[in-house]
């Protein structure tokens, strides 16, 4: 009888794997109704898949029978594989016994379309409204918005999610007409500027009237596929960026293409996902996001692409040696955040602790900073006389031979698509 | 230098704190009594355990410490390390000794080490709010026991009552012999007379268990298997992130043992 769920959870688990938003994280559901699950606060990963990614949510499709045919997909019309759908009783019980045990901090919600959008997005929220309403449940949901569904249907699901995403899946319009010629970005900004509206409406109420109801209290997130296509990191990132501002979004995710169709269009099955360069193209939107960097200045026409061997912020130092080095005593804490080898963690320390008096080298490798590749841009108590001014070239060669890149292990993950 | 030696309580060491004033202590050591080793020259001084010293010590370092650092002062603690005793000791007199605001200061070694060593257990508190694998038994009872590296239990209860507000559950921490159990009131500390081993199977045995057990953490077990993409596969990673030593802990890591 275990049989049929089984297979279920199998088809639909594994068709929803590509979608790699996992955050638990930026709600603000408490637990107040003595019902089960509280979504206020940190995310937690309760475990790792062996690809190393957050297991944190039961991340499945209600079905991935689909009436669109987009080349990139899995779940795509022509393709040849098992279909199946669970039902609305299915997925909530799969839910509920997963949270009580602490496997799961909630439900990541997506489906392929079946008949149209509205249809498909009626049983997501009737799940959901379920989940809330019949058996308490305060964890964290997190529910894919269904390109063309009703703004009622949005408006009702928004009462009940705590973030919605929907998914850019190719950073430029043309990328996405190549791939998916019945999709468009700007049937995709359509719901995303619905719901940043009444998020912002909601929010607005909530100061004056406490009754009013959460609405998206995660906010929203998009997904951008990477190397399927042939735009360049700066296309990516001026896109993301442009989204970020114009939507508020939470979170731009970025997906390494994983080979899946003989599609000519695509890259052949069995080559290597890009996964240095989704790896970069994360560490750049960090530098966007905590490190007040601009777009322009880490992506621009003169450097279309990130470096390889280099993270974006060491790029950027060693193309922009006149602002250094910067001196940890007196520096203000931006351009001490703008070091190679400085997070914000150890920024804030460094500002704090120079009150008491001024920070010689011990005190730097103690506090937890890579001091091995900052030394060569910041001056110290006891720094060394310079004796000569090295150049970009140099430093980064020292800095190279020094670190053990965590990709030279895997020479096999090199970018194989360009 | 002088050698104290107190009985691994915080109270105890609180009450050290106090010594250090009421005695005009310089340098002080201090030894909890299981990593004492006695010394025919040197004798020590024993801290008597003292309610009320402890509690005018801690007064007075929350006068001089916001919540976020009292946290980590307790946090340190339950490390059970012999270095953190001394490292508080330091610390609390620093604090008291200068103007407020002195935590600041990650340049004194006191402060850095109550820094870092309040977060490992913060990470073990956290990797436990994570781990943690419930197992229904057939009276209603999710229970799930754990052996963390540091006495994490006291950091757990609201965590766990927030979030499961509407079902009994038992935690128990099998190398300290000690748990917790909440009813649908109030969480509270139990001992068992005779707790479970933990097996390299985290797993009560089935005869206790609710019918429904042994469905979901096979289910569970297939979901962990079909949400891994293979074409990315990077175990260094994964056991960064999932240490070998918590495996034991994971429905989904049953079949490694």
């Amino acid at each position: 009888m275990y049989e049929r769920i089984r297979e279920k959870l199998g088809i639909l688990a594994d068709a929803a794997k590509y979608d790699v938003s996992c955050s638990s994280s930026g709600s603000n559901r408490k637990n107040e109704n003595k019902g089960i699950g509280d979504a206020e606060g940190t995310g937690i990963c309760h475990t790792y898949t062996e690809d190393g990614r957050c297991v944190s949510l039961l991340k499945i499709l209600l079905t991935n029978h689909c009436i669109f045919d987009c080349a990139f997909c899995v779940s795509r019309r022509s393709n040849d594989i098992k279909r199946a759908a669970f039902s609305v009783e299915e997925v909530v019980e799969l839910t509920m016994n997963f949270y009580r045990r602490n496997y799961i901090e909630g439900l990541f919600l997506s489906s392929g379309i079946f008949k149209n959008a509205d249809y498909t997005m009626e049983r997501l929220v009737r799940i959901v409204k379920k989940l809330r309403q019949e058996e308490r449940f305060n964890g964290y949901i997190h529910l894919k918005t269904i390109p063309g569904a009703s703004d009622e249907l949005l408006r009702e699901a928004g009462l009940y999610a705590d973030r919605m995403s929907i998914n850019l899946e190719m950073p430029t319009e043309n990328g996405l007409k190549l791939l998916a010629p019945e999709k468009s970005h700007a049937e995709v900004k359509k719901p995303l500027k619905y719901i940043q509206n009444n998020i912002t409406q909601f929010e607005s109420e909530k100061a004056l009237i406490k009754s009013v109801p959460k609405f998206v209290p995660a906010g929203q997130s998009t997904q951008i596929v990477v190397g399927a296509t042939a735009e360049s990191d700066k296309e990516i990132m001026h896109t993301a960026n442009a989204f970020y501002q114009n939507f508020s979004l939470k979170r731009v995710y970025y997906s390494g293409y994983i080979p899946i169709s003989n599609d000519a269009r695509l890259p052949v099955i069995g080559s290597q996902p890009p996964l240095i360069r989704e790896n970069r193209l994360y560490q750049a939107d960090w530098l966007m996001r905590f490190y007040g960097f601009k777009v322009q200045e880490i992506l621009n026409d003169l450097h279309p692409n990130l470096e390889a061997d280099v993270d974006p912020k060491l790029s950027w130092a060693l193309r922009n040696l006149d602002q250094f080095p910067v001196d940890i005593n007196t520096a203000d804490y931006f351009m001490i955040l703008r070091v190679p080898g400085i997070g914000v963690a150890s920024a804030l320390k460094i500002v704090q602790a120079r009150k008491f008096g001024r920070l010689y080298e011990n005190h730097l490798r103690k506090l937890g900073i890579a001091f091995r590749k900052a030394r060569h841009f910041i001056r110290f108590a006891d720094s060394p006389m310079l004796l000569k001014e090295y150049e970009a070239g140099h430093i980064k060669g020292i800095i190279l031979s020094e670190s053990k890149s965590k990709y030279q292990a895997n020479p096999n993950n090199q970018l194989s698509l360009f | 230098m002088e050698l104290y030696i107190f009985d691994g309580s915080l109270e105890g060491l609180l009450t050290a704190v106090f010594e250090c004033y009421q005695r005009k202590s310089r340098v002080v050591k201090l030894v909890s009594e299981i990593h004492h080793v006695p010394d025919v020259f040197d004798a020590g001084f024993r801290v008597d355990s003292d309610r009320e010293k402890g509690k005018r010590v801690w007064k007075g370092l929350c006068r001089k410490l916001g919540k976020e650092w009292q946290l980590r002062f307790y946090k340190s603690f339950l490390s059970e390390q012999p270095e953190a005793f001394q490292h508080l000791l330091n610390f609390a007199r620093y604090i008291i000794d200068q103007p407020t605001g002195a935590w600041e200061n990650f340049a004194h070694p006191d402060v850095l080490a109550i820094s870092q060593t309040s977060q490992k257990v913060h990470r073990e508190k956290h990797r436990m709010e994570a781990f943690i694998r419930f197992q229904k038994t057939a009276d209603d009872i999710y229970y799930a026991h754990i052996e963390p590296d540091f006495d994490v239990l006291p950091l757990l209860p609201d965590h766990f009552q927030n979030r499961y507000a509407d079902q009994r559950w038992i935690i128990y921490d099998l190398k300290r012999k000690y748990g917790l159990y909440y009813d649908l009131e109030k969480t509270e500390e139990i001992e068992l007379d005779s707790a479970p081993q933990m097996s390299i199977v985290n797993a009560l045995p089935s005869d206790l268990l609710d019918s429904q057990e042994a469905l979901y953490t096979l289910l569970w077990q297939d979901y962990f298997k079909s949400t891994n993409i293979q074409a990315r596969k990077n175990m260094r990673l994964h056991v960064r992130h999932v240490p070998r030593r918590y495996w034991k802990y994971l429905s989904e890591k049953q079949d490694q043992f």
